[in-house]
């Protein structure tokens, strides 16, 4: 294992993300503040408790999927685009390094990034909702897995991308839409029968379910299959980074 | 083992069809500098991209230092050092950022009294804290060389250094090449500048359309150079070449209106006086003699339109 490699590689990441750290802080902030003024006063007032849980704090869970994901997925991809729109992925390319090596580096540093979000929302959540985690472990455990499998789709996405127009087209068209349709801000059983049943087919869905289970205790889906879920998409993704490597597909010509 | 770098029969065809290399061949000595010579889309920077891991190769087999540079990648490449033709720099690292993170991603502990030589050898250490994006371009083609050195390389592969370059920045380059072959780093340089291969490498390959046509020590290709012709034209026109010069190896040009002497410059003697004296004894009357040299960019020119037949 070459781990100067990787470490710089992290180090380097990072980097970039602390040259920025004012607008990586406020910007979660202030959007999950706009959030709990508009669900959490405005809308949540009209609704009752969902499932037993006051809708202000059911929606946390949620919100803190919604923004480590995107911003998973935002880092990572961006993150390995950068180098080849500007063309220093010739010395990654050209090092002793194999694609874990890469992965590890890039995808490690997006998911810090995201995993970083992900706490700065809950600790603004708390400041307007009581928060309670019934199971901590499986909260950060869903919370990690999430930023990790998500970073290696944005990785995907970033080697997949010839424009910067490409970049955002799949988080934009893709996952913003499974996001919201996921239960971020409604538990499915609010859904009519047939989108209940549909609904199933969004992999969001189950993540949404099972990270929201780890605060509260309940869940749309069994939580095995949360965790199914999650695992399945992580290893989806592992196997196609390892073919990009092994095949060089738009990175090794 | 004295061949740093063994390729054997490499070929590469592009996805669109195109054919960048076939069937090269080639031995790089421990130490040397080779130029490789050769037109824009002769196949250079394929053949260095395919050494150095960034294209994957076709078919036949590349060894640096004895290792594959696809089976045994980490340890062939942890040789060489690459210094890309384009400037791909990340504009906002600093300078000393940018080279200790190349050290890294090669797998070697941080050294920062290394990274101060390099700096300091490549008249960088001021720039040291200035954001890459801040430098000329000159600078620029530096940062390029102290990161692939930083990694104490012992193959250095610069494709194009100099091009687009001013005339002093390239001495500056030829200089900083000539250092690193004292320190014992063997490098590769391609270029289609002739008096730059003229100017600091040991071995000249030629290379175009992804043939290598030649690969012979400077100083022979040198001696090709030194040749002239003399050009004698007559007043009368000649069947053959009389027998009393048969040991001048004339050649009998122009529908035997002239005769060819190719003599070496070199030589302490050239033989031209012995000549003119026999001809005059033949009773051969000239109308005008001249000479030419041939130029190393005749030969090269002469090389690419052969291997283009």
């Amino acid at each position: 294992m070459n781990w100067a490699a990787i470490r710089v590689i992290y180090v380097t990441e990072m980097a970039r993300f602390f040259r920025t750290i004012a607008q990586s802080f406020i910007s979660p902030v202030i959007s999950t503040s706009l959030y709990f003024v508009v669900f959490g006063a405005a809308i949540g007032s009209r609704i009752n408790e969902v499932e037993g849980v006051s809708y202000g704090a059911f929606i946390v869970p949620g919100l803190i999927m919604l923004s480590v994901m995107t911003q998973a997925i935002t880092n990572a991809s961006f993150g390995i685009y950068f180098p080849k729109f500007i063309g220093t992925i010739y010395e990654l390319l050209s090092a002793p390094v194999n694609f874990l090596e890469i992965v590890l580096g890039f995808v490690g540093a997006a998911a810090t990034k995201a995993l970083f979000i992900g706490l700065v929302i809950l600790g603004t959540a708390a400041l307007f909702v009581d928060v309670q985690i019934l199971h901590p472990v499986a909260m950060i455990s869903f919370l990690v897995l999430t930023c990790l499998s998500f970073s290696l789709f944005g990785f995907i996405i970033g080697i997949w991308a010839q424009s910067f127009e490409q970049l955002q087209l799949i988080p934009l068209l893709v996952v913003t839409p499974l996001v919201f349709l996921g239960g971020s801000f409604y538990s499915i059983s609010m859904l009519p029968p047939i989108w209940q049943s549909i609904t199933l087919f969004n992999p969001v869905v189950y993540l949404i379910s099972g990270f929201r289970w780890s605060f509260f205790g309940v869940a749309d889906v069994p939580i095995a299959l949360s965790l199914l879920a999650i695992a399945g998409f992580t290893a989806l993704c592992l196997a196609a980074v390892w073919w990009i490597f092994r095949t060089g597909w738009r990175i090794r010509g | 083992m004295d061949n740093i770098v063994e390729i054997r029969d490499l070929r590469k065809t592009y996805a669109g069809g195109f054919e960048a290399l076939k069937g090269v061949n080639l031995s790089i000595k421990k130490g040397e500098i080779l130029a490789l010579l050769g037109p824009n889309g002769a196949g250079k920077t394929t053949l260095i991209s395919t050494i150095c891991g960034i294209t994957n190769p076709g078919s036949g087999s590349v060894l640096v230092g004895g290792h594959d540079v696809v089976t045994q990648y980490r340890d062939a490449r942890r040789l060489i050092g690459l210094v890309p033709q384009e400037i791909n720099l990340e504009p906002f690292s600093k300078v000393k950022d940018t080279v200790a993170f190349s050290r890294g991603l090669f797998g070697k502990p941080r050294n920062p009294a290394l990274i101060e030589r390099i700096l300091r050898q490549l008249s960088l250490w001021e720039k040291r804290d200035a954001r890459v994006v801040e430098l000329s371009g000159g600078m620029k083609r530096r940062v390029l060389i102290a990161k692939a050195l930083s990694h104490e390389p012992e193959v250095l592969f610069l494709d194009e250094p100099t091009a687009g370059v001013d005339v002093e920045l390239r001495k500056d380059m030829w200089d900083i090449v000539a250092e690193l072959k004292e320190l014992g780093t063997t490098i590769i340089l391609t270029t289609h500048y002739i008096e730059e291969a003229e100017a600091i490498a040991d071995r000249i390959g030629v290379i175009s359309s992804g043939q290598l046509l030649l690969v012979e020590e400077k100083a022979e290709l040198m001696a090709r150079l030194g040749q002239k012709r003399l050009q004698i034209d007559l007043q009368d026109k000649l069947s053959a070449v009389p027998d009393v010069l048969v040991e001048y190896n004339l050649e009998l040009v122009e529908d035997g209106q002239a005769l060819r002497y190719t003599y070496d410059t070199r030589g302490e003697r050239t033989g031209i006086t012995r000549l003119l004296g026999d001809l005059a004894s033949a009773g051969i009357t000239l109308t005008d003699i001249q000479t030419e040299q041939s130029s190393l960019e005749e030969i090269f020119v002469g090389l690419v339109k052969e291997g283009a037949a």
